[in-house]
């Protein structure tokens, strides 16, 4: 009864929030109920008995992506009202999108049942939760027989980390910095002396 | 009533279902918004990674919660590089307009 009530509560602050994201007026807002939304989120991964995931998402999402978001969404200066500009136009055919694809996922959701095979197709039985915590039989799982793919999603996050830093570096003109290739690559023939009197600089 | 307060993997579904959908819609309502789009796309991966981890939870296979783990990471690494791309066109137009893009087209 209790966890039902702990559902709802998560379950619906969590749709809630997804429909002010889409809807919020603000792109500041939208990015603080997307904070929302993956809070609550995580407090059903914790229902479901998924903790290392609820943290990670509680410290990726929240602490990283979202934050992110808000950054651009601060840096830019965006003007709103014309990007706000056909969101009425738009409804009818999104919501009739919509409602035709929550139906089918509704109806496949409720018609569902595991086959009766599915047992024998299991490839990482959960251990039993009060001897090995979620987080420890996670890490054992990814760090042996998925640790190639952990390795992957290593290098993916290397080539976005680079990709990103690549992307919006930029060599400001007019901004006097040391190169030190320039001044590695001197020869004595390249450098002139000159007679500075005092008080007057070059 | 026994099926309001009985949680089992279908109230899950549906609510993956349900923020799959405000993700889609808000894709169709946002059209001009660039990082809205962005955002609406997280709520899709979000979704994934509920449905993933019920599975993983009801039918008893860990496996569910990598798969969910590499979602995330790729769902992180995406929202870098867009993000990343959407300032570099912002300084360069001034705008994050998505009809201004048509311009990439080769």
């Amino acid at each position: 009864m209790s966890t039902a009530l702990i559902f709802y509560l998560f379950a619906g602050l969590t749709v809630a929030s997804g429909a002010m994201v889409v809807s919020a007026r603000n792109p500041v807002h939208s990015v603080l109920w997307l904070i929302l939304c993956f809070f609550n989120t995580a407090g059903l991964f914790l229902l479901l008995g998924a903790e290392f995931l609820a943290m990670v998402l509680v410290i990726v999402y929240v602490g990283a992506v979202a934050v992110l978001f808000l950054f651009v969404v601060m840096m830019l200066d965006v003007n709103r009202a014309e990007l706000r500009a056909g969101f009425l136009h738009y409804l009818p055919l999104g919501g009739l999108v919509g409602a035709v694809l929550l139906g089918e996922l509704v109806a496949v959701a409720f018609a569902w049942s595991p086959s009766e095979s599915s047992e024998a197709l299991t490839r990482a039985p959960l251990p039993d939760p009060l001897k090995v915590t979620n987080t420890q039989a996670l890490g054992h799982l990814l760090y042996t027989d998925y640790v190639f793919l952990f390795q992957t999603a290593g290098l993916i996050l290397l080539v976005a980390m680079i990709g990103a830093i690549l992307l919006t570096h930029r060599r400001r003109s007019g901004v006097r910095r040391q190169s030190i290739a320039d001044q590695v690559e001197r020869t004595p023939r390249s450098v002139e002396l000159r007679k500075v009197q005092s008080g007057r600089g070059l | 009533m026994t099926v309001m307060f009985e949680i089992g993997l279908s109230h899950y579904l549906t609510v993956a279902a349900i923020l799959f959908t405000l993700g889609v819609v808000g894709i169709f309502l946002n059209r001009k918004n660039v990082i809205i789009i962005m955002m609406s796309i997280e709520l899709i991966l979000l979704a994934v990674n509920l449905n993933l981890v019920a599975f993983s939870s009801v039918l008893h296979d860990l496996v569910g919660q990598v798969l969910a783990m590499f979602v995330l990471t790729v769902a992180a690494a995406e929202a870098a590089i867009g993000l990343a791309i959407i300032v570099v066109f912002f300084r360069s137009r001034g705008t994050i307009a998505v009809e201004d893009i048509s311009q990439l087209k080769g």
